[in-house]
């Protein structure tokens, strides 16, 4: 028996629904997830590798002001991702008061998130730090803090505009609730590679 | 799942922008991009010309040259730095926007959803996007033959710190260098909305019994492309925004302390060279895979429908295809054996690269075994083909060789090198399109190419390429080193017959495209209208009219029943079975 006859009939034309199909939107958002990930990893491995290739590289950070705040920014970013859970479950149940709250609580945070990253930024720059030059030894320092905690910063930012729209669209019904979870698969994925940013930029560069 | 697949709410077009400009009709993006690649194949073309004409010829004037350059070209003559500069454009417009263009985004544009079964991309608005953002790319770095500077002159390759540290290193190295570089960021970020959106639509817009294994050879192709390009192009994307950093927010990425440059020693630190490369190739070599592999779907796809059989097995090229896309991944440092690596990364390098060559031979040895004892049907897509598995073989073995550190440190940088990835990568992909063009043309006008012009096209084009190409192996052999302007050393000098030899077949062969070009302006208008099936292919897009309609299916949904190839069967239309025909398939 042929391949083809097996194809014929063993299978016919009946496929059922796959138990691993999920919506395009979503699966979408997935392979975003991969191929931005790629980006950060690029970008980490850039660092960690002119970083190894270098004799001065400066370790800056003190606990008051710089470990703290990132401190209270991880914590509140970690923060967000709990009410983004909460808008998405809330969404699912169609819960449109609840899932408003608990949006707003999250763009809230992802904003704190923005302005206590700025505070950190004008400090540094206050210091001397800019993307070519630093007080202390190999210019990449600021240049790469700049570029990756830039380019977290930038996801942030497009991050808390996104949930806006997505809360406008949602409450006023042109969205659904699975924008509302693809959202939140975005925001958590920005908080993720927060906890990859902290220890490799942050906390490798702690004041010895 | 809460809601309906996004690609079946769009309405049909109506006004003339939405229709053929702003289109979001994946058929139409495919022409686009197919216009697109040919736009920048025929500059790549001329511009290749160019540089073989001055490389023989290096004291006649080129008329009208220097209308385009001043500084570049004065009175018609090449410069040596606007050699390097065409070299680069050839090179970027090449690999770029007419290997990845032509064989992916434009025929798995056109060819992916109706092949699945499916009436549009997953996101058609995005699909719109990727090709505008590509078209931008394009603009931005045709914009540097008209700025005072010219074109950078780095190479496709744009190694640093050469492209890192501005006006300083050279003509084109100031704004030209950073056009480049913003081009090349633009169209990754278009490239990378091609990908999503060829992944999510393979992999939820199936029609009914459409299993993964019963997709077209070409889908898998575009397929596993796709979900390479995701991964590479997210590494290029940055490697190009910390280039552009370099040259413009004074960062020291790519730029080592110490470096004096036109006697001005660089106000840049601590930065690393060998970063660039280690970032670009980890895109560069997988980006040979995605200029090869779509390839190696079509030419498959078209075989079968000519040699009216099955291949000895479908499932093993497309793992043979994962399998490359996998180890694409474990060989950038191939292209560094002379970069300073450690030794010892040398040989972890060479190991998986030998290694792809075995994936590589099984595909080979499936598409000569089938051929065997065939009664092929010679059409002009059949030759292309055929032509394919040929270049692709030559320009293939003499990898074998530049896979090995200990050869490749003689070979290196010479024509070898030039000679290999032209034929492996350059020609062969281009065979690949020929043979989708002149396969798949009747389907994407509803007008037929003519196909004594095609076998004509086949023959001036087969002849030629081996004519330029295989010479510069040899060249490569006695030490001819590649991206020099003029060869006025000793034991060049003998080598310029060779030379003049090659850039006339390459005159030659170049004049033989306008054949092509004449037959596809020719056919589109006055061709013989296409018939729905012309070549008792058995995939979907040979049930529905050429060319589609705008939801291609009308308002059917297919039902797909039998596996892609039901060839050499006897069915109620001949010695095939459509994949969406219910009938029973007997003997095989």
């Amino acid at each position: 028996m042929s391949e083809s006859q097996v194809a014929v009939h063993g299978h016919g034309a009946m496929m059922e629904a796959s138990p691993y199909a999920i919506p395009s939107r979503k699966l979408t958002m997935w392979l975003f997830i991969i191929s931005d990930a790629v980006t950060f990893g690029a970008c980490l491995m850039a660092y960690g590798y002119l970083r190894t290739a270098s004799t001065d590289w400066p370790t800056p950070f003190k606990f008051y002001p710089s470990i703290l705040n990132v401190i209270i920014m991880t914590f509140v970013l970690i923060t967000s991702s709990l009410t983004m859970l909460g808008a998405v479950d809330a969404a699912k149940l169609g819960d449109k008061a609840k899932t408003t709250r608990f949006m707003w609580s999250t763009i809230f945070l992802g904003a704190l998130f923005a302005g206590l990253h700025l505070r950190e930024w004008l400090g540094l720059i206050g210091e001397g730090v800019r993307p070519f030059h630093n007080p202390w030894g190999s210019p990449l320092f600021g240049a790469t803090f700049f570029s990756i905690t830039g380019l977290h910063l930038l996801h942030v930012v497009s991050g808390v505009i996104a949930l806006f729209v997505i809360w406008r669209g949602y409450t006023r019904g042109t969205l659904t609730a699975g924008h509302v979870e693809t959202t939140g698969l975005y925001w958590h994925f920005v908080d993720l590679v927060w906890m990859f940013v902290v220890p490799m930029v942050y906390l490798l560069s702690i004041q010895r | 799942m809460q809601e309906a697949s996004p690609a079946q709410v769009h309405a049909p077009p109506t006004s003339f922008l939405r229709k053929h400009v702003f289109s979001l009709d994946h058929k139409v993006i495919g022409l686009q991009y197919y216009g697109l690649a040919l736009a920048a194949v025929t500059l790549g073309m001329v511009l290749s010309w160019l540089m073989r004409f001055h490389l023989v010829w290096p004291t006649v004037a080129v008329p009208g040259l220097s209308l385009i350059s001043k500084v570049g070209a004065p009175g018609g003559i090449i410069t040596p730095e606007y050699y390097l500069s065409l070299l680069t454009m050839h090179g970027t417009l090449m690999v770029f926007f007419v290997l990845t263009n032509a064989p992916f985004a434009a025929f798995g544009n056109f060819f992916l959803p109706i092949q699945i079964g499916a009436e549009d991309m997953a996101f058609p608005r995005f699909n719109m996007m990727s090709f505008w953002t590509t078209l931008a790319a394009f603009l931005v770095l045709i914009t540097a033959f008209f700025i005072p500077d010219g074109p950078p002159i780095s190479g496709w390759t744009a190694y640093a710190p050469l492209s890192a540290i501005g006006s300083d290193a050279g003509p084109g190295l100031g704004w030209g260098q950073t056009l480049w570089a913003i081009s090349i960021a633009l169209f990754c970020a278009g490239s990378l909305l091609g990908a999503l959106n060829f992944i999510s639509t393979t992999l939820d817009l199936r029609a009914k019994g459409m299993t993964l294994m019963r997709m077209p050879i070409c889908t898998w192709a575009w397929f596993i492309t796709s979900c390479i390009a995701l991964l590479a192009f997210a590494v290029l994307l940055p490697a190009c925004l910390l280039l552009i950093l370099d040259r413009t927010a004074g960062t020291s990425f790519f730029i080592p302390s110490g470096l004096v440059v036109s006697d001005r020693l660089q106000p840049h630190a601590g930065g690393s060279p060998l970063l660039w490369q280690h970032l670009f190739w980890f895109f560069g070599h997988p980006e040979v895979y995605i200029a090869i592999l779509p390839s190696m779907g079509i030419v498959s796809h078209v075989l079968m429908a000519s040699m009216r059989k099955p291949l000895l097995s479908a499932k093993v090229i497309i793992y043979s295809m994962l399998s490359i896309g996998f180890l694409s991944w474990m060989v950038w440092g191939h292209h560094m054996f002379v970069s300073g690596m450690n030794p010892f990364s040398s040989l972890v390098f060479s190991f998986p690269t030998l290694t792809i060559t075995i994936p590589a031979t099984i595909m080979t040895l499936i598409w000569l075994g089938s051929l065997y004892g065939a009664n092929i049907r010679m059409t002009s897509a059949s030759l292309f083909s055929l032509g394919f598995i040929s270049m692709f073989v030559s320009g293939g073995v003499s990898g074998f060789f530049l896979a090995q550190p200990s050869i490749d440190i003689y070979l290196h940088a010479t024509y070898f090198v030039v000679g290999h990835f032209h034929m492996v990568m350059g020609v062969a992909s281009i065979f690949g399109v020929f043979a989708g063009t002149y396969f798949w043309f009747g389907k994407m006008t509803g007008r037929m190419l003519n196909e004594t012009l095609g076998k004509v096209h086949f023959w001036i084009t087969f002849i030629g390429t081996y004519c330029i190409f295989m010479p510069f192996h040899y060249l490569g052999l006695v030490g001819n080193i590649r991206r020099y302007s003029t060869f006025v050393d000793d034991f060049m000098g003998p080598l310029m017959p060779l030379h003049k030899f090659i850039t006339i077949a390459a005159l030659i062969t170049g004049a033989g495209q306008l054949i092509f070009l004449f037959n596809l302006f020719h056919s589109r208008f006055w061709g013989k209208p296409a018939p729905q099936n012309p070549w008792d292919g058995t995939s979907l897009e040979w049930s529905i009219p050429s060319p589609p309609p705008w939801n291609n299916f009308g308002d059917v949904h297919p039902v797909v029943y039998h596996d892609s190839y039901q060839y050499g069967v006897k069915g109620s239309k001949g010695d095939y079975v459509m994949q969406d025909s219910p009938e029973q398939v007997v003997g095989g």
